[in-house]
């Protein structure tokens, strides 16, 4: 490399140099990126221990380079829970979609939250099922058509999306727990500053780490990547307000 | 801590928590459920102190789904449960089976079916050895009969686990778990540190990531996967364990197992007494059946009664062991009530008369 040649970006060592298998416009692959980034940046990928779940993030396990292991559909936080309590002196992180954390998996995620075990999981929320087709999900809006709920979800039968950020910030064993979103340059930077608490929080020992990300289905939403992204903005994030609903060093800081 | 040598007066429960605790376990995830409640109770205390790790879990379907994790970081792995919570369990099993994940998960078989009640039975043979969750898979079943021997049986457990990289169930049931005996405590040899080296997750340093899991996508995949399970599983068939008791003159066997193995044993005492020519055959690992070995009895001429606490289930093992040269007949002792050795004098004699 000359002088005048600097290098001003390199690909994070935690993250496989593959193409991934998500649609255009879908956005677990910032998210995971995000991630991938953290781990190098933090000296954490060989000390990474992760856990996967059942959904489009399955194939995590192909585009990080940590050792892993796979979950079953909903179960990621208990499987973790087991890495952890083998192996405290690891790093350990899961990441799941909504259907699998917010119902299948409601149990496993908020016990484990609650018992403040020093994991941290990545919560992507897309509002739908996407590796079955676009079922409706917990989180799926009022109204929202989805393949499950062909006339919109209907309030009164199908109940309320479930804003988790907001519970788990409420259990004794939260640590850290935020919203966040990558719709936009501004978001991705919050969101990795948000998602690098929620690494700390687990290396410091102080608990269970939590960071919801607001992310695209441009597949299941039947919409473009652009339209996709605008409807973060102007549908997600008015029903699931960004921002800290836990965070344990801010009140040591006080 | 358990010594080694002692003796002491003991449930099958705390047994089988003091076979796992000398064997060098490291996790135990647990959930009350009766009649397995002092396992999860005395590990709360005792492994904590040996210096592993408890948790009373969320629920079976969570404790079964920790011991993925555990078992994956490649530590001696334990859960317990009985009849229901064992249901419960088994999609993580199978996940366990299809990962090849070593682990140990005891059962004190409960009656069934649905929330039956909590005295002993034997109902849960088919969901123990022919699979029980989802998929073509199999786990190691041991049934002991006493408390000793569900000591010793947890120990040889673990060992199996590892060297099979496949779950282990124990299969004891109400009778085993709540009665106290003797038990002579041991501890074996300091077990290698590295156990699971070249297959368990420890972080990815200085070679690619490391996946434990059961999702086979790419063609051909799954069933390559398969194969080499099937190939496992014949292997694993090579290791079987039974109990012979008076079969050599016999005219007639008892095949039963675990807590009415050994009820029969004494009915088949008071028989012999009388002269009658009667003798005991008790498999201990029920996957892999001890086919070979009835069928040498079989090939000696003699006859076979089944007596099971259930309507009829391991009689079909002993039916295909000994297909083409001989049949078994079945008694079955109904869940919901307690057997004693005179429950099973009438049937036996009645087989022994149709010769």
């Amino acid at each position: 490399m000359s002088e005048q040649e600097k290098l001003v970006f390199d690909r994070a060592d935690a993250l496989v140099d593959v193409p991934t298998h998500y649609c255009p416009g879908c956005q677990h692959g910032v998210a995971q990126r995000l991630a991938g980034e953290l781990l190098t940046e933090m000296g954490l990928t060989e000390n990474t221990l992760l856990v996967t779940s059942i959904g489009c993030s399955v194939f995590l396990y192909n585009y990080l380079n940590v050792d892993s292991v796979e979950a079953p559909h909903g179960r990621a936080p208990a499987v973790a829970t087991g890495v952890k309590r083998a192996r405290s002196d690891k790093f350990v992180l899961s990441y799941q979609g909504d259907g699998d954390l917010a119902s299948i998996g409601m149990a496993e995620i908020m016990h484990c939250a609650n018992r403040g075990e020093n994991v941290s999981i990545i919560f992507v929320n897309n509002t739908v099922y996407g590796m079955t087709g676009g079922q409706m999900a917990p989180t799926t809006l009022v109204g929202q058509k989805t393949t499950t709920s062909p006339a919109g979800r209907n309030a009164s039968k199908e109940g309320l999306p479930i804003r988790m950020s907001e519970i788990i910030g409420q259990l004794g064993g939260t640590a850290y727990s935020a919203r966040v979103a990558v719709n936009n340059v501004k978001n991705i930077r919050k969101a990795k500053k948000a998602m690098k608490k929620a690494f700390e929080v687990q290396q410091k020992e102080l608990g269970f780490g939590f960071i919801e990300v607001l992310a695209t289905c441009p597949t299941n939403w039947r919409m473009d990547a652009l339209k996709a992204n605008e409807r973060i903005e102007n549908e997600l994030i008015p029903y699931f307000p960004l921002g800290v609903h836990k965070d344990v060093t801010a009140e040591v800081e006080d | 801590m358990t010594k080694t040598g002692e003796k002491l007066f003991i449930k099958g429960n705390e047994a089988i928590s003091r076979g796992a605790i000398a064997a060098g376990l490291k996790c135990y995830f647990g959930y009350p459920i009766t009649p397995q409640n002092d396992i999860p109770e005395y590990m709360s205390a005792a492994l904590p102190a040996a210096g592993g790790e408890f948790v009373q879990a969320e629920s079976e379907v969570a404790a079964a789904n920790m011991l993925i994790g555990a078992a994956a970081c490649g530590v001696r792995s334990m859960t317990s449960s009985s009849s229901p919570g064992i249901s419960l369990k088994q999609e993580a099993i199978s996940y366990l089976a299809g990962s090849e994940l070593p682990t140990v998960i005891v059962n004190m078989n409960r009656g069934g079916p649905g929330l039956g009640d909590i005295g002993p039975s034997q109902g849960d043979y088919f969901q123990s050895v022919k699979g029980g969750g989802h998929g073509d898979y199999r786990t190691l079943v041991l049934a002991p009969g006493t408390c000793q021997e569900a000591y010793d049986l947890v120990i040889q457990a673990f060992d199996l686990a590892f060297k099979y990289r496949n779950p282990v169930m124990i299969l004891g049931d109400a009778i085993l778990g709540q009665m106290k005996e003797p038990v002579i405590t041991w501890t074996p040899e300091e077990k290698d540190e590295n156990e699971g080296h070249g297959w368990r997750i420890v972080g990815a340093k200085n070679r690619p990531g490391r996946i434990l899991k059961s999702l086979h996508l790419s063609e051909g995949a799954l069933a390559k996967h398969n194969l080499m399970l099937k190939n496992k599983y014949e292997d694993m068939a090579s290791f079987t364990q039974k109990e012979e008791y008076q079969t050599e003159d016999a005219d007639l066997i008892i095949v039963a197992y675990g807590s009415i193995g050994r009820i029969v044993k004494s009915t088949i005492k008071k028989l012999r007494n009388e002269g009658h020519k009667v003798g005991l055959f008790r498999p201990i690992t029920l996957y892999p059946f001890p086919s070979d070995d009835l069928k040498k009895l079989a090939e000696q001429g003699k006859k076979f009664l089944t007596i099971e606490h259930n309507l009829g289930q391991m009689v079909e093992d002993v039916r295909l062991s000994i297909r083409t040269i001989a049949d078994s007949e079945f008694f079955g002792f109904y869940p919901g009530n307690l057997p004693t050795p005179d429950d099973f004098e009438e049937p036996i004699l009645k087989a022994l008369g149709g010769k």
